[in-house]
């Protein structure tokens, strides 16, 4: 298909191996940011192509793993209530909150509905005027422009039966907060390519200037990764720490206007707390005041209860790429996508998951940690 | 999540105020708002996420790649992933059809 495969090429995927050999002098350890390219790495096996001086660990960017159990907990409550139809991304169905789940929900006759765009629900909200209908918007900048444009177009079509479960989260506070962290290991970042489509690359100058990190916006095929951990360790190599754009093709330096726009019209700034990492401020977007007609969290007016994750699951450190999933003494045994104890065994593009499927067990790492 | 899939944009219609356009993805075709893309055109390719076209990708930098390949040869696609890209492609686009 075009755009996809010449992006999985293997005479250029390992051309570029062969350069990234080359270039290499020292040991470095990079992050990739978004679930979805570690899924692409886990699949590809791109970890084990690259020469071993270059440590991959794994980012906070999987949206279903960091969205806070109390939020998870708030979806179970109002999905349960007969009068609500609440639908949402796949993923989320199966994301344990602290007593019970939205599969759970549905299988106990709960009006539970999975849909791949926010439409969907705008569209089930018109058709079904006597049920509240609650779309479980959660996300990163890439998701943020559709979740807003369906409240947008709900309120210009005059519904008031559609409204949003917003958990929406950033990625620049999520990296200054690990760059921040004194136990930081990373030197370089892959940033998301679809996050910086929406948004630009430009705010990521803004950190890699600050913590002199070199960063470069990629994409998602194993080409494009193997060429920004290029592009990455060719930086490291000669000590710059610029901010580049591998994925030219569908990143430009300001992103998307017309997407941004939605967005800040519909949204605002807010701190948000992420699941195993914590309270991040200015991290996350709610709805705009003018929109609280739209605001499951404020028409079900539901108390936030302070919750606790199972105690075997070391979720937090592997989302700050502290430790890998196979470290944790559940993987595989207690944890697995099967009966996930933490969310980054429920999503395809949480590390846990990633490891899980593509058979990544202790014995075939080379773990530093 | 922040899965986007690239098709070929076939036709673009307005259906009430909404500007929507058909989309091809290897065999799948589906509809997808372009509220973001307004300079989107029958024939341009977009990235897809969610029901929305996020952008328009860039053709010069598409055709650098091929002169690039043409001169390595091509890829022979695995099978087992091409289904998986299926599901997943078919998963991201949504369906969308019949929006009214
Ligand atoms: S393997 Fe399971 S228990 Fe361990 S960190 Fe991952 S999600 Fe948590």
């Amino acid at each position: 298909m075009r755009y996809i495969d010449e992006y999985r090429d293997p005479k250029i995927a390992q051309a570029l191996v062969d350069k990234i050999s080359a270039t290499v002098s020292r040991p470095w350890v990079l992050m990739e940011i978004c679930g979805g390219q570690t899924h692409t790495l886990m699949r590809y096996g791109i970890d084990e192509l690259i020469p071993q001086q270059v440590e991959l660990v794994h980012g906070p960017g999987c949206p279903v793993c960091v969205t806070p159990i109390e939020i998870v907990d708030k979806a179970v409550e109002i999905a349960s209530r007969p009068d609500v139809t609440f639908v949402s991304y796949g993923d989320m169905l199966r994301v344990p909150g602290t007593k019970s789940d939205l599969l759970h929900v549905k299988a106990q006759g709960g009006d539970v509905r999975i849909a791949y765009s926010p439409m969907e629900a705008v569209k089930i909200a018109r058709n079904n005027p006597s049920r509240k209908v609650v779309f479980f918007a959660i996300g990163f900048e890439t998701t943020a422009p559709a979740n807003a444009m369906a409240v947008w177009k709900a309120r210009e079509e005059r519904l008031t039966n559609f409204s949003e479960l917003v958990s929406h989260v950033l990625v620049p506070p999520a990296i200054r907060l690990l760059l921040n962290s004194p136990d930081n290991r990373v030197q370089g970042f892959i940033a998301p390519g679809h996050v910086c489509t929406v948004m630009g690359y430009w705010e990521y100058k803004l950190l890699a200037d600050e913590f002199h990190v070199p960063i470069v916006a990629g994409g998602f095929e194993p080409v494009d990764l193997l060429e920004a951990i290029w592009m990455l360790v060719a930086q490291l190599e000669e000590g710059r720490a610029e901010v580049e754009n591998q994925y030219v093709r569908s990143v430009t330096y300001l992103g998307n206007q017309p997407a941004q726009r939605i967005v800040e019209q519909v949204f605002e700034v807010t701190d948000r707390k992420w699941r195993g990492i914590g309270k991040i401020p200015a991290s996350g977007l709610r709805l705009r005041p003018a929109f609280a007609a739209y605001d499951a969290e404020k028409i079900f007016g539901l108390d936030t209860v302070e919750t606790a994750e199972p105690p075997e699951c070391i979720s937090a450190q592997v989302l700050k790429g502290l430790k890998k999933p196979v470290d944790c003494p559940a993987f595989g045994l207690s944890c697995t996508p099967e009966h996930p104890l933490g969310a980054p065994m429920v999503s395809a593009e949480g590390a846990c998951a990633a490891y899980h499927q593509y058979r990544r067990h202790a014995s075939s790492l080379v773990c530093t940690l | 999540m922040c899965l986007a899939v690239p098709g070929k944009l076939m036709e673009t219609q307005l259906i009430g105020d909404n500007r929507v356009g058909t989309v091809q993805f290897g065999g799948i075709k589906r509809s997808v708002f372009l509220d973001f893309v307004p300079e989107a055109k029958a024939g341009d390719y977009v990235l897809v996420h969610v029901g929305f076209a996020l952008n328009v990708l860039d053709e010069e930098e598409a055709q650098r790649t091929y002169q690039l390949l043409e001169r390595i040869g091509m890829l022979e696609t695995d099978v087992e992933i091409e289904a998986e890209d299926e599901a997943r492609i078919a998963s991201v686009a949504g369906n969308l059809d019949a929006i009214h």
